[in-house]
């Protein structure tokens, strides 16, 4: 019995992909798991996987080739076994006679953990994660069906992972009860954004050993008539996130010792300061950390901070998550990780979604300061500019002082002027006085 | 060269057969060695001509005691265990000839004599070297053992194993059964049933001791009504070995007894085939009580290259355990990725009257692993097939996980045991739950309605009683 191997739905939004490389030549053995090939989506370079063991019998299309989701890629049997000729069909011929049967992965409960699923979003899904998902978000509708295990089921049920993030060991990849042994919390459903965005259920990120979990990562805080008013007026004011700015000078001398103290590796650099400070700052101030729901607020109790990275031909932010809880030292192996692996497009879905608040930072390319673009649903996003030497008064004479130009942009139906000020207050003063980032 | 192949397979039993057949069909040049019979023990002197015994016990049983009732009036009936053995030889025959014709189907080599590993992956067989180019598999199974220690050698005349009780011409008037396992209660049940006055010894507290400890029970009582004389928890302490007379010196909790017996038929445990094989030479290592080791994942032994499957594998020593790993080990080394085998999913049948069988946990190590669980019953008195039939005897028992339901073991005692075991079999390895058992509509009257019943009484909802 050949299976065919389809493009699967690697990203939210991906409809066709390049594939880039085959890992597997025809005639090479494949287990379950193994890397088939790499395929470039609109997003990143990813992997595709084998859901089915056996031999790498024929590649239909060739390195370099795009092909559109759900279209067959290369099939996999038995050796000697005849690929039909035709593989792509399965009407009649010598491909359906042996018992060639159409593969889609993307059914399976191994496919992409981007992949939405109507069936875990009403079965598996608790009530109040229910996302505002509109239709037409982009998130192609891809086929569902999840193969699971009565079992798995219930135990997925009861510990609210959604199958559709789990990888399943049994036959073709069904799920069944041991899969979720390991997967726990981990397959969890992340809330799903609206605004204007593909709906996206990524696996949540796994929390730092050691951590205490919150009961729920986040609250809802439904809007009150004023804050409607508020947010339908500034809207129809100035465009789809009514955005205002913030800005303020930082003293970087103390910050500019202690990082020259810390000459141990890994190097920690001022964008990682900056991160964790920002972080820390958000715990102070939530109403900073939350997402615009269109019906409500989303005010998150976890902090994930999203950083922008310049790519080749665009731009890319890989999330550090639980930034608030890590130390400096993880948060820098961390970003340095994130940012080589963006520039190779080589993130995971679930490694640039999810942001609580996101920070772009430009000071390398020497621009003083500048105002960055909300990635809505985040209801803010700090632009950081560069470090440089400054006359400036200090106390009661004119010093040259490294000073840093920070502007924060505000979607003003979540943050309103004092709310930002606030933060941005607590966040330069974190970083004049580096000993409160270990308080 | 003509004496070399994919895979070579040494022993033709359960295990060895289905491996050859499964490697053939992936395309693998393939030859089993065997020295005797193909299709082994199981074939030969086990699963099958104790199954035709079986039956003629069974006849004997429903002729004798039950037909009257039945509005069958047979008169008296007269057995004869020759018959009934010179039948049970035949079924076995034309089950290795099936074997025989299967190897020829699947234009896979049988070459007679005894296999003995070499280095490098030769087999040789006699003068003859074999050379397997991808793997060797050992799958040379066991046989049956006395207890030297305390007098009880197999000496084939008054003590003897399972392979001389399927020749007997004649029934003994008394046997002396040690071991009672699948074994000792199917034997005790033929003898019984054509005449012997049978005595059941075991060493462990109950009969059928990896069994459930209501299924040992209700057998228990079952055997006794009929006849059989049980000793539970009872050691042989001293054998005296006569001319056509054996002395059994049993103890039980401190009560000494004495059981005489024409024949002993011994049925405590097996021996593997592991000697004369070369194992050593070609590091091949056995495991404490004497298996060959294998990595669980593969069944590769410690010899790269050397595969062992069936009994030599390890336990449970069944022979529907040594089909799955035969067909395991050939799509391996065909390079597949086959599941991996659930050893917790094995069913486990006595093809005894009422017969036993069981899948997964027993009650006992439910508890001992301090599960919460629910047990489900249901008897075969309260089921409209069993009473038609007039077989009440026995009971299907579930045990399942309390918050998700999973069938953490089922338990069958009762006509048909072996045949309906296999819906909780399925069930679980499919990890369906109770309610999913129950789901699934049961024709009626059947007796797998019972085991939906159970499911129910798991859930506190029996219908039926």
């Amino acid at each position: 019995m050949t299976t065919k191997v389809v493009m699967e739905a690697l990203s939210p939004t991906m409809e066709e992909g390049r594939l880039v490389e085959w890992k597997k030549q025809e005639g090479d053995p494949v287990a379950v798991g193994d890397v088939l090939a790499e395929i470039e989506t609109d997003k990143a370079v990813m992997e595709l996987v084998a859901r089915i063991g056996g031999t790498m019998l024929k590649h239909i299309v060739e390195a370099g080739a795009t092909v559109p989701v759900s279209e067959p890629v290369a099939v996999i049997g038995e050796p000697g076994e005849d690929v039909g000729g035709e593989p792509g069909q399965t009407g009649g011929g010598a491909a359906a006679q042996r018992g060639s049967k159409e593969y889609q992965p993307t059914q399976g409960p191994a496919s992409a953990p981007s992949a939405p699923s109507t069936v875990a979003a009403t079965e598996e899904r608790r009530p109040s994660e229910k996302p505002s998902v509109r239709e037409d978000n982009g998130a192609k509708a891809t086929p569902s069906r999840v193969k699971a295990s009565p079992l798995a089921r219930r135990i997925a049920a009861e510990r609210g992972v959604d199958l559709v993030a789990v990888t399943g060991s049994g036959p073709e990849g069904r799920v069944v009860a041991r899969d979720l042994e390991t997967a726990g919390r981990a397959a969890s459903v992340a809330p799903a954004r609206s605004g204007g965005l593909p709906t996206i259920t990524a696996p949540r990120p796994t929390r730092p050993e050691g951590t205490h979990p919150a009961t729920l990562p986040y609250t809802d805080v439904p809007l009150t008539q004023i804050r409607k008013t508020i947010a339908r007026r500034l809207a129809q004011s100035i465009g789809p996130v009514p955005t205002f700015y913030l800005t303020t000078e930082v003293d970087m001398e103390r910050a500019w010792e202690a990082r020259a103290a810390l000459s141990a590796e890994p190097k920690v650099s001022f964008n990682d300061i900056i991160i964790k400070s920002v972080a820390m700052a958000l715990r102070q101030h939530p109403a900073c950390n939350a997402w615009w729901q269109d019906d409500h607020i989303r005010y998150w109790n976890e902090v994930h901070v999203g950083m922008a990275v310049a790519v080749e031909d665009g731009l890319i932010t890989p999330v550090i998550r639980y930034a608030d809880e890590k130390t400096l030292r993880q948060i820098a192996v961390e970003a340095r990780d994130l940012a080589g692996r963006a520039r190779e497009r080589r993130l995971k879905p679930e490694e640039y979604t999810g942001a609580t608040f996101s920070i772009s930072n430009l000071g390398m390319l020497d621009i003083d300061e500048f105002t960055a673009v909300i990635n809505p649903p985040e209801a803010g996003i700090l632009a950081v500019g560069r470090i440089a030497e400054k006359p400036v008064a200090h106390e009661g004479v004119v010093a040259v002082r490294r000073r840093l130009r920070l502007t924060m942009s505000c979607d003003h139906r979540v943050i309103d002027g004092a709310t930002g000020a606030q933060f941005l207050k607590t966040l330069k003063t974190m970083l004049e006085n580096p000993l409160a980032l270990v308080w | 060269m003509a004496n070399a192949f994919d895979v070579i397979i040494v022993g033709g039993g359960p295990a060895g057969y289905v491996c050859a057949i499964r490697a053939a069909q992936l395309g693998l040049a393939t030859a089993v060695v065997e020295r005797d019979k193909l299709g082994g023990v199981c074939v030969n002197i086990g699963c099958i001509p104790t199954k035709a015994l079986l039956h003629s016990a069974y006849v004997a049983n429903l002729l004798s005691h039950d037909a009257k009732e039945l509005g069958v009036d047979v008169g008296s009936v007269k057995t004869d265990y020759g018959v009934a053995m010179r039948r049970s030889r035949k079924v076995s025959e034309q089950n290795s000839r099936g074997v025989e014709f299967l190897m020829k189907k699947h234009k896979i080599t049988v070459i007679k004599g005894t296999g003995v590993l070499a280095k490098n992956r030769v087999v040789r067989v006699g003068k003859d070297e074999y050379q397997a180019r991808k793997a060797v598999v050992i799958a040379s199974g066991s046989r049956v053992k006395g207890i030297p220690q305390i007098g009880l050698e197999i000496n084939k005349t008054t003590v003897i194993s399972s392979d001389e009780a399927l020749f007997l011409e004649q029934i003994p008037a008394t046997l002396a059964i040690v071991g009672a396992g699948a074994v000792g209660c199917e034997f005790a049940d033929i003898f019984h049933a054509f005449g012997s006055k049978v005595t059941l010894i075991e060493a462990l507290p109950r009969i059928l001791p990896l069994e459930d400890a209501e299924s040992s029970d209700t057998l228990t009582k079952s055997y006794k009504k009929r006849g059989i004389t049980i000793y539970a928890g009872t050691k042989v302490k001293k054998a005296t070995v006569k001319k056509d007379k054996v002395s059994l010196e049993v103890e039980s909790g401190g009560k000494n007894d004495t059981v005489e017996a024409d024949k002993v038929l011994m049925a405590a445990g097996r021996a593997v085939n592991t000697e004369e094989l070369g194992l050593q030479e070609v590091g091949v290592q056995l495991t404490d009580r004497g298996f060959i080791k294998v990595n669980p994942a593969t069944l590769e032994t410690t010899a790269p290259g050397v595969y062992a499957i069936g009994d030599v594998a390890g336990p449970p020593m069944l022979a529907h355990k040594g089909y799955r790993e035969g067909v395991v080990v050939a799509e391996i080394v065909a390079g597949h990725h086959p599941q991996p085998i659930k050893y917790d999913n094995v069913p486990s049948v006595t093809y005894c009257h009422p017969e036993v069988a069981s899948i997964g946990m027993t009650e006992e190590q439910a508890k001992e692993r301090k599960l919460d669980y629910q047990v489900g019953r249901f008897p075969f008195s309260a089921n409209g097939r069993a009473r038609t039939s007039n077989e009440t005897e026995g009971f299907v028992k579930i045990i399942r996980d309390k918050k998700y339901g999973e069938i953490l073991g089922a338990h069958i005692v009762g006509s048909h045991a072996s045949e309906i075991i296999h819906e909780l079999t399925v069930a679980r390895e499919n990890e369906y739950t109770v309610e999913e058992v129950d789901l699934a509509i049961h024709a009626h009257p059947t007796l797998s309605e019972a085991i939906a019943e159970a499911a129910l009484d798991s859930m506190g909802r029996v219908m039926h009683i």
